[in-house]
């Protein structure tokens, strides 16, 4: 009972998307709206099942499967993001002729494997989680398949998705070889046993983490993020720009400090070098780039090292201060791209940013959350962006790690800067043709909402805060 | 009853509620423009009026922060904490001060989207007065950064012709200063355990780290005083921006730079600030001379008087680090003349302006002949900024020059040397501009100052005379904040040269 009660967020999505698979093969090619929306509710009930998940750790299913707040945060977290993608996708996928009732059901399957990720306590579990989880992502992004670009985008991702499988099904096995186990507790325990450690188990590692680093788009794997979030469809560049991203970093603190805190001195290295390498490749690729999902991607991965740099200090805070991060980019990157799902013009949507010129006049509240968005992801206070990275900044000045922190708020600076370009474009350019064709009112209404909640951190910190520290609390 | 009252938190955010009124008013968009302009300035004189309670209200005879507001805010220790001393009080009046004059100002030279413009000055005086009344240093900082977005957007969106240019390096260069400032805060914050100014005024830090951290500070006061050679951006901001965004640049944004090294650099690392006082006064001896000079090289007026802002800067940094009570009061004092000065005269410039779309020095001569109002007007402020007696130049300029004298003769004989530079550039801007033959065609038929524009000037002049003749007022406010502040700041010193000298002493032994 106690294993099944674990696994209630699971079971809910499992069940869920067998069933409103039924629902849709059964009924054909109306399905579209009603699967959609039962999907959204599915994913609503899982987060309510998610709140009543054990905030003390439990482990079950042979070793297999933990739960600890540290899941449950972040499950939340996932399912929020998803639930979200999916509101914004409902109206797009109508107007572009990709109205398959088979979207809602793969982002309750990757999300049901993102849920899987971040309470893995082993390593198969771990794979399977990726898995379930990659296989959904690959077909999203190639649901358009009459677009020669979404299918390039799809064919990319599974080519090079399949190949960090391989490196971390690579490290894996040489850590099952070393340590003799795939429990996290038993590698802990095997790195732990041995006074140097063997060079075999390192090997390991560093393989099964440049596999997870793929997975979060770190540079300097991140090929993939530019060209599949340019050629999928803006909610599948939406959607992947969120949840997996939350999941894939849970991912890899489940590991780094369930698995192998005791080889701390050495991953601590490779984090921080992931960490400059990704805001230096985000920051800089940034600036010559054209069409917005292209930016937003270079973004994402700049986003991605600063959220490492808050794991280079290793301890509980540290944790805590990721945890705050990626909520808040979560929650800014869904409104950035429910803004740029909103740029839609009679003849189709609008992708590169010079479409974006003089909307400060032509869609003044538009422009106003897009505004608020990027100052937030430049990290400009009072903006929810800020004090993300001011909190991962402590971790590093606190740990010691000067010039990482330095490096950072540099890179931040150069970030500012293509930020900036695009409000330049908003609201010092000459206006080019309108977006004539309204957005959606979910569309209104989820950027209106995380624009809200961008500005109106700053007055309730401690309410995320505190849960982030709690849920960090449980893995130490 | 004004104990147990938020005032401080009631001043910084009125004008925030006067943004939310913004953001209501509907019709068309000449009663939008209106109504945006009406709303402005009630709420920006509505808050002058609030503060001068501050002033009524605030007692002289202590150095402690006063209408002090605590909240929980962030993580452990990082509050929600509001107060002003002797040092902080008088900034805020300023800003208020210069506020509704800046919202009349623009009144007619802003004729595109004026409630946008509106909305950025209220929320830019929100973030100013924050600034000077925050006492947590994240609170500080977030006023601090955030203040740059209407600014930015300011110079962007209402600028002349290579607006973008100008607001793209008033940002960055801000912003990377800044962001080594934020390292620092969060430096002291793990070594203390508090964010809270007043503890952290109380703490004495390890002279190494001192080192460093004043370093990270003065990275960010110095381009936002702006110092040479980081002084760059001042000049292109200020001739892009529309003539109340230099006001207000002029007026308030670069006396937070002076007033972070007074709350932070030289009372928080005084052993740091004795240490590199060469270093600020050398780049200080510079910038007052070789600033000058180039400002005499000046085409452009609004580009002269940005420079004579640089130059006016040094002095006051020159006073700052003189470390004794004339330099620093006469600092804050020149700080404060220099923000009504400098802001007046930017409005002088804005006066032609309007009139022939042109800041060409070389455009204009003789137009005493057409408006002597004006011209009795900017003869006023060019007095004022030269430092005549009976205008508040003068009060400031003679303290800072007794306080560097005392310091170092060397340093004195320099900044003189700019007091002499000041008055042959800004006397040759005021020959050229008003005085000299009437030949330019378009010049003939120019109108003098109107009823609005003599609103404005009237109590800019009224202070400049009343802080000239009778500056007691002023300096009543900061003499035991300063004199506390120097205090604390010798016994500091004498007791790290203390423990240097016992551990050379011990090391002899």
């Amino acid at each position: 009972m106690e294993s099944l009660a674990s696994a209630i967020v699971e079971l809910i999505l499992a069940v869920g998307a067998m069933a409103l698979l039924m629902v849709g093969v059964f009924s054909g090619s109306s399905a579209f709206k009603t699967v959609s929306l039962l999907s959204i509710g599915v994913l609503v009930i899982a987060i309510l099942g998610a709140a009543t998940l054990p905030t003390s750790t439990v482990v079950t299913y042979g070793g297999l499967f933990v739960v600890d707040g540290f899941a449950a945060f972040n499950k939340i977290l996932i399912l929020l993001g998803s639930a979200l993608a999916l509101v914004m996708s409902i109206d797009y996928l109508r107007k572009e002729n990709l109205a398959r009732f088979e979207f809602a059901i793969l982002v309750l399957l990757a999300t049901l494997g993102m849920t899987m990720m971040v309470s893995a306590n082993n390593l198969i579990a771990l794979y399977l989680g990726i898995e379930l989880q990659s296989l959904a992502l690959y077909v999203l992004a190639a649901i358009n398949r009459d677009s020669s670009k979404a299918t390039e985008a799809g064919l990319k991702y599974f080519v090079l998705g399949a190949l960090s499988s391989g490196m971390l099904l690579y490290g894996s096995s040489l850590i099952y070889g070393f340590s003799g186990s795939l429990e996290f507790s038993d590698i802990m325990a095997a790195a732990a046993a041995s006074d140097d450690t063997s060079f075999g188990l390192l090997f390991g590692l560093v393989f099964l983490l440049a596999g997870l680093a793929f997975k979060i788009s770190a540079a300097p794997f991140h090929m993939w993020t530019p060209d599949v979030y340019e050629g999928a469809p803006t909610p599948v560049t939406a959607f992947f720009a969120g949840a997996p991203k939350v999941a894939a970093m849970a991912l890899l603190i489940r590991v780094l400090f369930d698995a192998i805190p005791g080889l701390m001195n050495d991953w601590q290295q490779i984090i921080i070098f992931l960490a400059m390498a990704s805001m230096a490749v985000g920051a800089f690729f940034a600036l010559v780039q054209t069409n917005i999902k292209r930016l937003m991607a270079f973004s994402s991965i700049s986003h991605v090292g600063f959220a490492l740099i808050g794991l280079s200090s290793a301890d509980q805070a540290g944790v805590g201060s990721v945890l705050i991060y990626l909520s808040i980019y979560l929650v800014m990157n869904i409104g950035t791209f429910a803004l740029i799902l909103s740029m839609r013009r009679k003849e189709g949507m609008a992708e590169d940013i010079s479409d974006l010129a003089g909307l400060g006049r032509t869609r003044p509240a538009m422009a106003l959350y897009l505004a608020v968005f990027l100052f937030s992801l430049a990290g400009i206070p009072p903006l929810a962006g800020f004090f993300g990275k001011f909190f991962v900044l402590m971790q590093a000045i606190n740990a010691g790690h000067i010039t990482l922190a330095i490096f950072g708020v540099i890179m931040s600076v150069i970030g500012a800067f293509y930020y900036l370009r695009i409000f330049k474009i908003m609201y010092f350019d000459a206006p080019v043709a309108e977006f004539d064709v309204g957005p959606s009112r979910a569309l209104n209404i989820v950027s209106s909402a995380t624009a809200v909640l961008v500005v109106a951190y700053a007055l309730w910190p401690t309410l995320l805060n505190n849960a982030a520290m709690a849920a960090a609390g449980t893995l130490f | 009853m004004i104990e147990n009252w938020p005032i401080l938190s009631f001043v910084t955010f009125l004008p925030l509620i006067g943004v939310l009124f913004l953001f209501l008013i509907r019709g068309d968009e000449e009663t939008v423009a209106r109504n945006s302009r009406s709303v402005a300035l009630l709420f920006t004189i509505g808050t002058f009026l609030v503060s001068l309670l501050l002033w009524t209200n605030f007692d002289n005879t202590t150095a402690d922060f006063q209408f002090v507001e605590e909240r929980a805010w962030l993580l452990g220790g990082i509050n929600y904490r509001m107060g002003v001393d002797g040092i902080s009080l008088l900034f805020v009046i300023l800003t208020t001060f210069l506020m509704p004059i800046c919202i009349l100002a623009s009144w007619k030279a802003i004729t595109n989207r004026v409630r946008d413009y509106m909305i950025a000055f209220l929320m830019l005086e929100t973030l100013m007065i924050g600034v000077f009344c925050a006492q947590d240093l994240v609170l500080f900082y977030l006023f601090f950064e955030a203040g740059l977005i209407p600014m930015y957007l300011i110079i962007g969106v209402w600028g002349g012709a290579r607006k973008v240019y100008a607001s793209y390096k008033f940002f960055l260069y801000t912003l990377l200063g800044s962001v080594l400032m934020l390292l620092a805060m969060i430096a002291m914050y793990l070594e203390t355990g508090t964010t809270s100014i007043p503890e952290l005024l109380a703490y004495d830090f390890d002279p190494g780290l001192q080192t460093w951290l004043w370093l990270a500070f003065f990275a960010s006061f110095a381009v936002k005083m702006p110092m040479w050679p980081v002084h760059t951006w001042l000049p292109d901001a200020h001739v892009e921006a529309p003539t109340a965004g230099s006001v207000i640049l002029a007026g308030v944004l670069l006396k937070m730079g002076g007033y972070g090294f007074l709350r932070f650099s030289i009372p928080m690392f005084p052993v740091a600030s004795d240490y590199f006082t060469p270093l600020v006064f050398g780049m200080s001896a510079i910038a007052v001379i070789y600033t000058s000079l180039v400002a005499l090289r000046q085409e452009d007026m609004k580009k002269l008087i940005a420079y004579s802002s640089v130059a006016h800067m040094g002095f006051v940094t020159i006073g700052l680090f003189a470390f004794n009570q004339q330099g620093i009061e006469g600092s804050i004092f020149q700080m404060l003349s220099h923000g009504i000065v400098s802001g007046a005269l930017f409005l002088c410039v804005g006066v032609v302006y309007d009139r022939m779309h042109t800041r060409e020095i070389a455009r204009y001569g003789g137009l005493v002949n057409r408006m002597p109002a004006y011209a009795l007007v900017f003869m006023i402020f060019t007095m004022a900024s030269v430092g005549l007696p009976g205008t508040s130049g003068f009060v400031g300029e003679l303290l800072v020059l007794l306080g560097a004298f005392e310091a170092s003769t060397l340093i004195a004989a320099l900044a003189a040397t700019g007091l002499i530079l000041g008055a042959a550039y800004m006397l040759y801007l005021y020959r050229a501009v008003v005085f000299g033959e009437l030949d330019k065609e378009d010049l003939k038929d120019i109108l003098d100052l109107e009823k609005r524009e003599v609103i404005i000037f009237v109590p800019l002049i009224a202070v400049v005379m009343w802080m000239g003749i009778y500056p007691e007022p002023f300096l009543d406010v900061l003499h035991v904040s300063v004199e506390n502040l120097m205090t604390n700041f010798e016994a500091d010193l004498a007791n790290y040269h203390g423990t240097v000298t016992t551990m050379i002493a011990e090391g002899a032994e």
